[in-house]
């Protein structure tokens, strides 16, 4: 479904540019859902920038669903198969566009038909009611605002979700509750997901596989299961995974 | 048993709406030691606006309101503003989440904490530099000159969270209250600093208010935990007990966090119960103190 070779991501010019992704390298089978970790500014959200057009400087090899992008520019088939879910949903939603404005526009821009009835069909399937449709963002919690920006996302169809950060700004009731519906949503509709988070039990739990990011760079690429049993093939993956799973005490 | 630094009863925050008066803080009871003292909830739970409250910090026509807010035996309830700009920063500080808002960015980091030392000591610039550095040197920065020069867009997350950390201990407080301090920074940063704060408490003896959504965090890191739900403190724990929590709010925070050790294909869903607005508290006050 993605096949990333050899990715550089950079920004600015020389003599102050910054290599935010180098030589990244991973593929994503059709229906799996794959993981990136890593801490802030190893460059793991720029590489979802990167497939997705957003990161303007880059060089490698991107193929999406059999097509290869090139630069900026996206094709409309491209914006129907990929769909990008953000951290913030305060952020990634307009503060004046009610959600039915903000759904139907996405839809009219996908060439899509019937769109009142697609409308009901998605706040169903990321499970908001009708009651929810003439709000506006500041009406909605956080993760009913997150509810609405995955079902923007699933609006075109997509077959591809990137998923940056998707729960941080939650509460963890509210975390649980959008990562379920996500599984839900993959395993009724097929579709592959690849996540970016810094929390490692929330990539255990959605991936099946992952990669450790460090300055722009994978060190280890792994099963979820062998996160889970500590079983790690570098020692940086072996430290983040220390320092999440615990603070420990100084002795003495 | 000693006395405590900090004795709060039915503390109350409200603030008048158009559909009648909000109560954020609904009658929060506690006394804080020289411990770390765990606060945890979700968002809107009142555990912030109970920080708030403790520093003076609730903006009009918010109201404060308790049957006992003292410090070391003496009422800091609703005192005059110039009173309270006395205790602020001296006695009681607090440290806020993201460092980037916290900090001036048009001062360096070294005139920012000597101003913070010389409004609470009223020592003079000599001074006040050996303290700043001495501050740096304590938060473990390892460059402390280069520091005390540069501007806080010139440092990083972690540096500017352990920046906030030197400032607000520049002048000794006896009670440091943590909003979310750890929650912007990655996890190996994230360890130092919470290090520094427990050698702090440790070694000087301060009262830590530790407020936080990281309910694993808070079972590593303190001493004792309160958990609100609904602006009231719904239980109260031993920290190391925390994983054995009775109350099914407690129970239900817990069970949605996904876990390395324990896989699950669904994660539980919290049920919210009316009941937990109102119903007594697992575990009364004053029972562990």
């Amino acid at each position: 479904m993605l096949k990333v070779e050899n990715l550089d991501v950079w920004f600015g010019d020389p003599p102050d540019r910054v290599h935010a992704v180098q030589g990244a390298t991973f593929s994503v089978a059709a229906g799996e859902s794959y993981g990136l970790v890593g801490e802030s500014g190893s460059g793991k959200s720029t590489i979802l920038r990167a497939i997705t057009g957003l990161a303007s400087g880059w060089s490698g090899r991107i193929e999406v669903g059999g097509e290869v992008v090139s630069g900026g520019h996206r094709s409309r088939n491209f914006h129907r198969s990929v769909q990008m879910v953000f951290q913030d949903p305060y952020a990634s939603l307009h503060p004046r566009h009610s959600v039915d404005r903000v759904l139907s526009e996405t839809l009219r821009l996908q060439g899509m038909d019937g769109i009142d009835g697609r409308i009901t069909r998605l706040l169903e399937a990321v499970g908001l009611g009708q009651g929810f449709r003439f709000r506006y963002p500041h009406q909605l919690s956080g993760g009913q605002r997150q509810r609405v920006a995955i079902a923007r996302a699933l609006a075109a169809e997509p077959r591809l979700l990137l998923l940056d950060e998707p729960t941080s700004a939650l509460d963890v009731s509210v975390q649980a509750e959008i990562l379920n519906l996500l599984s839900d949503l993959r395993r009724e509709r097929g579709l592959t997901y690849v996540m970016v988070s810094h929390d490692l039990a929330v990539v255990a739990h959605m991936c099946d596989r992952l990669a450790v990011m460090r300055s722009g760079q994978i060190v280890e690429e792994m099963e979820a299961a062998s996160l889970r049993s500590g079983r790690v093939g570098t020692p940086y993956a072996g430290e983040l995974l220390a320092a999440s799973s615990s603070y420990r005490r100084e002795a003495g | 048993m000693t006395a405590p630094l900090l004795s709060i009863r039915d503390l109350r925050v409200a603030f008048p709406t158009r559909q009648g008066v909000f109560e954020a803080v609904r009658g929060v009871s506690f006394d804080l030691g020289r411990e770390r003292l765990g606060v945890v909830g979700e968002s809107g739970s009142g555990k912030s606006m109970t920080g708030r409250a403790i520093l003076g910090l609730v903006r009009p026509p918010g109201k404060v309101t308790a049957a006992r807010m003292e410090l070391h035996g003496e009422s800091i309830l609703n005192l005059p503003e110039r009173r309270m700009r006395a205790l602020r920063g001296a006695r009681i500080s607090m440290i806020m989440q993201d460092p980037k808002f916290s900090l001036n960015p048009v001062m360096t980091v070294g005139q920012q904490i000597m101003e913070a030392y010389r409004l609470h000591s009223g020592q003079g610039g000599r001074m006040a530099r050996d303290k700043a550095m001495e501050m740096l040197n304590a938060v473990q920065i390892r460059d402390p000159e280069r520091v005390f020069h540069a501007y806080p867009h010139e440092v990083s997350g972690g540096m500017g969270q352990r920046i906030m950390i030197a400032m607000m201990l520049a002048p000794d407080p006896e009670i440091l209250i943590a909003d979310e301090p750890t929650s912007a920074l990655d996890v190996s940063v994230r360890n130092e600093v919470l290090r520094i704060m427990d050698r702090l408490v440790a070694e000087r003896g301060m009262g830590l208010i530790f407020i936080s959504h990281d309910l694993n965090l808070v079972a590593q890191f303190c001493d004792r935990v309160l958990i609100m739900y609904a602006g009231r403190v719904v239980e109260e724990i031993a920290a190391r007990d925390l994983h054995q929590a009775r109350h099914p709010y407690t129970r239900g925070l817990l069970d949605s966090l996904p876990r390395l050790d324990h896989p699950v294909s669904r994660l539980s869903v919290l049920e919210r119960q009316p009941s937990w607005r109102d119903e007594e508290i697992a575990t009364p006050f004053p029972g562990g103190l």
